[in-house]
């Protein structure tokens, strides 16, 4: 393995784009754009490099570097992925130029400045590929935090209607979480006698369970916020549908995988008692959030609150898949963040195409739309179908994974889940028909950008989310070899090991591990 | 046991330690010289005249405490070796001057300050009545010079209170930095009335409290037989006097420490005076008299009411940290409460620094585990408040400051890197990382959750979150909203104000980033002297 520091690359890279972009002046929107695109495709190519040299055999954390901060705190520059992690920073990595395309126009305004956007958008990129890198705790808390401040100003500063309240609802609930977790981690640092590198703390002695409950509680609440969870959600909806579309797309389709992420790094190797203890309260809000997500979300009159809403559910099931714990529900899971991330990506992508179109994105001035825009109307129904997780498209895979290791040791569970799928049919059917088909709205005819399909720029945009959800939809597996070892290792921590199969059959053609 | 300093009939005088007592001579010294120059130096020169001696003053003083560091030891010694605690040099001590002399120096830039206003922040007379003759007379003249001699004796003062080691120095100390506060406090060019209130206010809260010390200070001696710290720790051991005499005494000295340091109950008067007072004054008390306040509350609980210096002694904690705990709680929620449904900077920024006492308090009831977290913390804190007000005063209309928030909106637009240094404070005060504020907070919550107070680091990291609202609202109004019609200009900074700002952003950066060899310092000066 190379000694080239890849990790810290992965940080470096997109800040200094940042720096460079944020010091084009306002008048040459152009360069800042092409810039940002450069150091994001440069982030790319890194990742790409990293994700080639990792070794799918070995377990534990890879390409580890350890420089040493803030040595009275036990903050260490420490960084380090394993196949959860790595598959998270590609996506990130992935994302990022595609959101960088997709929101080409969208700071255009001569109230707005358009190299702090896309100055923005990198250093949120880099404070998030950060927190799935750090393996210190503390150093991924700073991350988390960091976090907001981008996300804040491109959410405050660029989003559409009600962006302020959007902006400070999202701030503040996740600045909570923050600090309940800041509390829980200090804890943890008193309790580990000062030690917060991920791996000493792995390989210390376990915590006493009474203080490993409250730890579990300081640090799941804060995940759970960030995911979000039921009944935390309630800042998603608003962040999601005042967002630009590609910042939207970003902020469901990875920083929220930070919070399911933070679980399977943090909550289960850190406080595995605890974890099985909270594993049933777990299941139960991933639960009420499946079906709960659901519902609402076919009654949204608004496409974006309605795609938020959507991975409200989602993440429900990426819960069931962590708790439920068999190798088979996490893998699935850990899949599930990835092909989440591409079929979201996608949809928020294709609905910010549509709202840019036709300056609104509520379900009802749409209508016959799909007649005027062919292509437009067929990525959004993939789109769609891929949320629907359509056997064939990605999400498919990890939806079947996540239930067939849920059913294995919970068959209530996984039945109650199923209900969740039908109710996606549901939602994406009904939010096509409702937007594409049946007869013209009568105002389409008159927006001249209503007749304007997908233009090249577009069509770049979006052909990589569509190749890479049909891809993994038939070949998962080079994801799969990455992700499995990491999550047996996670299991391992926990200490349960997966019921013998009764499906055999099924077993074997999907994950092929056995 | 008891020297009886105080009763002996034949003095005993103590030799000085000249070199301990270097950055107290030097800075008093100075405030003397000040205002003999005054009355020598011709008008034309005099200000340039105070200003370098003000600043050189300061930074003399802050040279001469390198001399004593690392020494422990009381700074008067008598010829029989029987003990004179009235002066303390050590680490603590050090640290706590050295601090008071480096935001001090900074406020001292702000005071000086006389191209963002004409004629300064000052006017002459604080007692002349508004609207009288002699007051437009004074509005349209110069300030005159003496507040820096005032200032430098307000910082000497606090100097003392930070060193003074029994409870007779720490009132002089208190009387001597509070008095010419009271009188800085009416001094506002603008808004005339509303400064003289503030100083009003302040000086009968003031005397208010400076009687509960003093009387604390008599309740104590009846049950100690002396004043002088260490020996009050030792009586908590072996004394047979009533228990309602020292328990007494250390309420009403508790009191009077609280109401410096702004905490809840005692804290009425922050929102007020901070509003009042010319804004480089409310700078110079939010960042130097903090300092000094916490500075006397922590040596005062930590070598009388603990026994750090008694390990075999019992402690007198167990009676007094359920009160302290609930002031500590009262303060950071009612501080960050009340901060939110602020409509004016200065109002919200005095609230903030209520809140702020109470996350120091956290670490004062931690005692000497988190005394270095809480020296920190003041540091910390200090810089960025500074940093802040010295944004305030360049806010401005034809009416002077424009402190109100719905001015402030959309400043942005306009001046975006006055909003954007204002924003990196905002941020640093909500305490997100890579900035001095969440240094400070982590650093003072681990080491009390190391002293085992669970409950208030949780109520600390929760009502953070709740002072986070405030913060957030003026990002809000700076970036994200439109300007009002006839909005506020950012006066371009003079040097002095400039350098204010830059060196509490630079403190506030690199204090987040690198925190470390503030860290070591802190801890290298280790523990009160109690023994």
């Amino acid at each position: 393995m190379s000694s080239f520091p890849f990790l810290s690359a992965l940080i470096v890279v997109p800040l200094i784009g940042a720096l460079v972009t944020a010091a084009v002046p306002k008048g040459k929107p152009r360069q800042a754009k092409f810039i940002a695109l450069g150091f994001s495709l440069a982030v790319l190519v890194i990742a790409a490099i990293v994700t080639i040299q990792f070794d799918t055999g070995a377990s534990g954390l890879q390409f580890n570097e350890h420089y040493s901060w803030v040595p009275d705190w036990g903050l260490n520059l420490a960084f380090g992925v394993d196949g959860i992690a790595l598959v998270m920073v590609a996506l990130t990595a992935l994302l990022t130029p595609i959101v960088i395309g997709a929101s080409w126009n969208d700071a255009d305004n001569e109230k707005r400045n358009v190299p702090t956007f896309f100055a923005l958008l990198l250093v949120l990129q880099a404070t998030m590929i950060g927190t799935f890198i750090a393996s210190n705790v503390l150093l991924f808390y700073i991350f988390f935090e960091v976090m907001l401040v981008p996300m804040y100003f491109l959410i405050g500063s660029y989003g559409g209607a009600r962006r302020q309240y959007a902006a400070v609802k999202f701030f503040l609930y996740s600045l909570l979480g923050g600090m309940v977790l800041l509390a829980a981690l200090i804890g943890l640092w008193v309790a580990s006698g000062g030690v917060l590198d991920w791996q000493a703390l792995v390989d210390g002695e376990p915590l006493d369970t009474g203080l490993q409950n409250w730890l579990f509680l300081g640090f799941f609440a804060a995940f759970a916020i960030k995911a979000p969870f039921f009944p935390f959600h309630t800042w998603l909806p608003d962040a999601g549908g005042a967002a630009p579309a590609g910042v939207a797309a970003l902020l469901v389709g990875v920083m929220d995988k930070i919070g399911t992420f933070a679980i399977l790094r943090y909550c289960l190797p850190l406080f595995p008692d605890a974890s099985k203890t909270f594993a049933p309260l777990a299941i139960a809000l991933a639960l009420v959030g499946v079906i709960y997500g659901a519902l609402v979300a076919i009654g949204q009159t608004d496409l974006r609150r309605l795609v938020a809403y959507t991975s409200i559910a989602h993440f429900g099931f990426i819960g069931v898949g962590i708790f439920a714990f068999t190798t088979q529900s996490g893998t699935g899971a850990v899949l599930y963040m990835v092909n989440h991330g591409l079929a979201t990506g996608l949809l928020f992508i294709v609905v910010g195409m549509l709202a840019a179109r036709r300056g609104s994105s509520a379900i009802a001035d749409f209508g016959g739309a799909g007649k005027a825009l062919p292509l437009l109307a067929g990525t959004f129904f993939i789109a769609g179908l891929a949320s629907l997780a359509l056997p064939g498209t990605a999400p498919f895979v990890s939806e079947f994974l996540v239930m067939l290791g849920t059913f294995s040791v919970n068959k209530p569970v996984a039945v109650i889940s199923v209900v969740g799928i039908i109710l996606a049919a549901a939602y994406v059917m009904w939010m096509y028909q409702r937007t594409m088909q049946g007869t013209v709205n009568p105002k389409l005819v008159e927006l001249p950008a209503m007749r304007k399909d997908l233009n090249v720029r577009e069509k770049l945009v979006v052909a990589p989310l569509v190749v890479g959800i049909l891809v993994l939809g038939v070949y998962p597996q080079p994801v799969l070899d990455i992700i499995n070892p990491a999550v047996e290792s996670t299991l391992g921590f926990v200490g349960v090991t997966d019921p013998a199969p009764t499906v055999p059959t099924a077993d074997s053609v999907v994950t092929g591990d056995n | 046991m008891s020297t009886m300093v105080l009763a002996e009939t034949q003095m005993n005088f103590p030799t000085l330690d000249y070199v301990g007592l270097a950055p107290l001579m030097i800075v008093f010294g100075v405030a003397f010289l000040g205002i003999l120059l005054e009355a020598l130096v011709p008008k034309a020169y005099r200000y340039i005249v105070q200003l370098a001696l003000a600043a050189g003053g300061l930074l003399a003083a802050l040279v001469m405490i390198i001399p004593n560091v690392g020494d422990h030891r009381p700074a008067l010694v008598t010829g029989d070796g029987s003990r004179v605690d009235s002066i303390v040099i050590d680490g603590p001590g050090l640290f706590l001057m050295g601090t008071i002399l480096v935001l001090g120096l900074v406020s001292i830039l702000l005071i000086a300050e006389r191209r963002v206003a004409s004629g300064g922040a000052f006017v002459a007379q604080a007692a002349v009545p508004v609207g009288s003759r002699a007051d437009v007379d004074q509005a349209r003249k110069e300030g005159l010079t003496e507040v820096f001699p005032l200032t430098m004796f307000a910082i000497g003062g606090m100097m003392l209170f930070c060193v003074a080691g029994d409870l007779l120095t720490l009132f002089i100390a208190l009387e001597a930095f509070s008095l010419p506060l009271y009188m800085l406090c009416g001094l506002a060019r603008r808004k005339r009335l509303l400064s003289q209130e503030a100083a009003m206010k302040y000086f009968l809260l003031g005397a208010f409290a400076s009687a509960f010390f003093i009387y604390g200070v008599a309740l104590l001696y009846g049950y100690a037989g002396s004043v002088q710290l260490v020996d009050i720790n030792a009586a908590v051991a072996a004394s047979g006097n009533s228990q309602v005499l020292l328990l007494a005494g250390l309420g009403l000295l508790a009191v009077a420490l609280l109401f410096k340091a702004a905490a809840v109950p005692f804290h009425v008067w922050t929102p007020d005076v901070y509003t009042g007072a010319p804004t480089p004054i409310t700078a110079l008390m939010a960042a130097c008299t903090k300092v000094a306040a916490f500075g006397g509350l922590l040596r005062v609980f930590n070598v009388a009411f603990a026994n750090s210096g008694n390990p075999d002694g019992t402690s007198l904690a167990w009676d007094w940290e359920p009160i302290m705990i609930t002031v500590a709680i009262a303060t950071m929620v009612v501080g960050s409460i009340l901060a939110v449904t602020q409509t004016d900077i200065k109002r919200l920024l005095a609230y903030s620094s209520i809140a702020n006492a109470g996350y120091l308090l956290v670490g004062v009831i931690a005692l000497g585990q988190a005394l270095g977290a809480t020296l920190f913390y003041l540091v910390a804190y200090g810089f960025t408040v500074l940093a802040a007000f010295a944004v305030v005063t360049l806010v401005r209309d034809s009416a002077g400051e424009a402190t109100h928030l719905s001015r402030w909106a959309g400043l942005a637009k306009r001046s975006p890197r006055f909003a954007l240094i204002f924003t990196l404070l905002m941020l640093a005060f909500a305490g997100i990382p890579l900035t001095s504020g969440f240094a400070a907070k982590f650093a003072v919550f681990s080491s009390a959750l190391e002293a085992g107070q669970t409950g208030l680091v949780i109520v600390g990291v929760l009502s953070s979150v709740i002072l986070a609202f405030p913060y957030l609202k003026v990002v809000v109004l700076l970036w994200l909203q439109q300007p009002v019609d006839d909005a506020p200009s950012v006066s371009l900074p003079g040097p002095m104000t400039g350098a204010a700002v830059a060196l509490g952003v630079i403190a506030t950066v690199l204090l987040g980033v690198a925190p470390q060899f503030l860290l070591n310092i802190v801890e290298g000066a280790g523990q009160f002297l109690a023994q």
